[in-house]
């Protein structure tokens, strides 16, 4: 064979791994995505039915007005973006002032901090459940989205503040300094020096808090009690079991509870990973 | 006008700072400038403290308690029992089961997902732009699903009745599907039933959703290693396999430790996922250690005693297996 062709053949071969990559990725998602399109009589066959050919909105629609556990799918759309929304809130604001405290500032205690902040990030937030219920119940937020919140805000911070950490550090000093000669107040500088310039980092670290809370069940299963305060993730719970299964309901709810993320996702897909694995990837 | 008024009053406190020949205000709204950080820190330490440190605490206060629902409702005061809530998980076969679980399950999984995702970091490295584009936009979207609906696409797949899977194997010519799996027919074929065939749909679950994050991670690794040491391997006759274990391999090194303790925190305590294949927790065998707690300390009667000793159990296996890697963070990122 001449070389050539060899190359040819190779990126054929690569090519052809991409693609197969793709579909193993993709195939999922399409497959969710499809079954909540598809006519009840092209999900519940032994058939394979690649393409909704009996294309119908009746389950993204029953889910919208019927729902289950007695309310309307929206209902748990809006308790789970008032609990992520309220995380990021909340939860940003404290994490770039820690964040700058760390970035700037050198003190007696930082070190420590530091270590704190990566431990409590090995912590499994799972085993935190039984306390964290027993001090929601006691403080009267049980049942309570604002319990949630307060939850998630704990949850989402130490990755916060060490993920902003390192936008913090990445704006040179000399402009804080050179706004600090003209006269400048610390606020004044944070506000118009440091803060649109590391608010790209501080995007993408509200965007990695959302889908922590967006996601989370477990939270949500153990200090939510009436159905009307549920999130999606518990929502979602309620589908099985009731008179068979009813996938297409199923499908059509997973797909609204995933679409959103997927978009977050890709705007931020750069950011995430270097701040996940930022030092690793420069050291 | 209101900028013109901050400007005036911050130009005005930070006079004196500057006449001592401190470049910085020293003062800030009337705070000496060794508070600054400090005050800071205040809102993140009390989150930190108040909602993971103290419940931390907690954890292991109650796993030594007993818990009843009057203690729940506040009209009673916890007893303790010492070390009887460890006796008892101890004691109990779904502990070592779910121990069992955990483990096995988090070794095979951190495993796969690491293969897999280094090999699809390694393949997009050397795609056209145009192609690698198109794969991680693909593979991003399998990373992005929740956990919860991961569960559900999964359940659905391997649906006993409608499922693709059971389609797809019902495909396979007979003598390569009795050759690999003993049996050609695979209609109605429960997944879900028993714990072992769980934990085979557990594991493809979680591989799909974790490697995009290895392959990508890899990749920003990859581009990180300058071309002309692949070039002079080339030019020494190095095989693929070769230069990816003397040069690809060394040089990722530090990528890889961090790719694999984030792995393994991440598929130590897997619970949204398996409680939808489980259809919540219901198969006692197929319990891991997190929703066992999750069981033990919810499910009527609730015991958080035991539940807790069960959290506190995962946590000092995570703490363990993670402590390496902290001691080298800290080394790294010079955190003095």
């Amino acid at each position: 064979m001449n070389p050539l062709a060899r190359k040819r053949l190779a990126r054929g071969a690569l090519n052809t791994a991409g693609v197969l990559v793709f579909l193993f990725a993709v195939f999922p998602v399409y497959w969710m995505i499809s079954t909540s399109f598809k006519a009840n009589d092209q999900i519940f066959t032994t058939d394979f039915i690649p393409f909704p050919t009996h294309f119908t909105l009746d389950h993204v629609d029953r889910v919208l007005t019927e729902g289950v556990a007695g309310n309307p799918i929206w209902v748990y759309m809006r308790n789970s973006a008032i609990v992520a929304l309220g995380t990021v809130l909340v939860g940003s604001a404290f994490a770039l002032l820690a964040a700058t405290a760390v970035a700037r500032f050198r003190f007696r205690g930082r070190t420590a901090f530091l270590i704190t902040l990566l431990v409590v990030q090995m912590i499994p937030c799972e085993a935190l459940v039984i306390p964290l219920f027993l001090n929601v119940k006691r403080l009267g937020l049980y049942d309570n989205l604002l319990g949630l919140i307060v939850i998630q805000v704990g949850i989402t911070l130490p990755f916060g503040v060490w993920m902003l950490r390192t936008f913090v550090a990445a704006v040179p000093k000399s402009l804080e300094e050179a706004a600090w000669i003209d006269g400048a107040s610390r606020f004044t500088t944070f506000r118009k020096v440091l803060f649109p310039l590391v608010a790209p980092g501080l995007v993408a670290t509200s965007i990695f808090s959302f889908i922590t809370a967006w996601n989370d069940l477990i939270f949500a299963l153990v200090l939510m009690k009436e159905s009307s305060g549920y999130t999606m993730p518990v929502a979602l719970q309620y589908f099985f079991g009731q008179r068979g299964t009813d996938w297409g309901a199923i499908m059509a709810t997973s797909t609204l509870m995933t679409l959103p993320v997927i978009a977050f996702f890709l705007l931020v897909q750069r950011r995430m990973v270097s701040g996940l694995v930022a030092g690793a990837v420069k050291g | 006008m209101t900028d013109t008024s901050t400007l005036a009053r911050g130009g005005a406190t930070s006079a004196p700072g500057r006449r001592r020949g401190s470049r910085r205000p020293s003062r800030a709204g009337g705070m000496p400038a060794w508070a600054v950080p400090y005050v800071l820190l205040v809102p993140g330490m009390v989150v930190i403290a108040g909602l993971l440190l103290y419940p931390m605490v907690q954890m292991a206060i109650i796993s030594f308690q007993d818990i009843s629902l009057r203690v729940i409702r506040g009209v009673a005061e916890p007893k303790w029992v010492g070390l009887k809530n460890y006796q008892q998980i101890l004691d109990n076969e779904i502990f070592w089961s779910a121990l069992r679980n955990t483990v096995v399950f988090a070794l095979v999984t951190v495993t796969l997902t690491l293969v897999l995702g280094t090999a699809v970091g390694v393949l997009l490295h050397r795609l056209s732009k145009r192609m690698s584009t198109f794969v991680i936009i693909g593979i991003m979207s399998a990373w992005a699903v929740p956990p919860v609906a991961q569960g559900t696409i999964w359940r659905w797949l391997f649906d006993a009745e409608a499922g693709v899977i059971n389609w797809a194997l019902n495909l396979l010519p007979d003598w390569l599907s009795s050759l690999v799996f003993g049996r050609t027919d695979w209609s109605g074929e429960p997944w879900l039933n028993d714990a072992w065939s769980v934990y085979v749909v557990l594991v493809l679950t979680v591989v799909w959703a974790s490697f995009p994050f290895v392959a990508v991670s890899v990749l920003a690794g990859l581009k990180g290693i300058p071309a002309e040491l692949y070039e002079a391997a080339r030019v020494d006759g190095s095989t693929p396999m070769r230069t990816f274990r003397t040069i690809t391999f060394p040089l990722l090194k530090p990528v890889f430790a961090v790719l694999t303790i984030l792995s393994i925190i991440w598929d130590f305590k897997v619970l949204s996922q398996l409680y939808v294949l489980l259809n919540g927790p219901t198969n006692r065998e197929a319990f891991n250690l997190s929703l066992y707690s999750y069981a033990e300390a919810f499910k009527a009667p609730p015991k958080m005693g035991t539940g807790a000793a069960i959290a506190v159990v995962l946590t000092i296996i995570l703490l363990f297996v993670t402590a390496f890697y902290t001691r080298q963070m800290v080394k790294q990122e010079d955190l003095a």
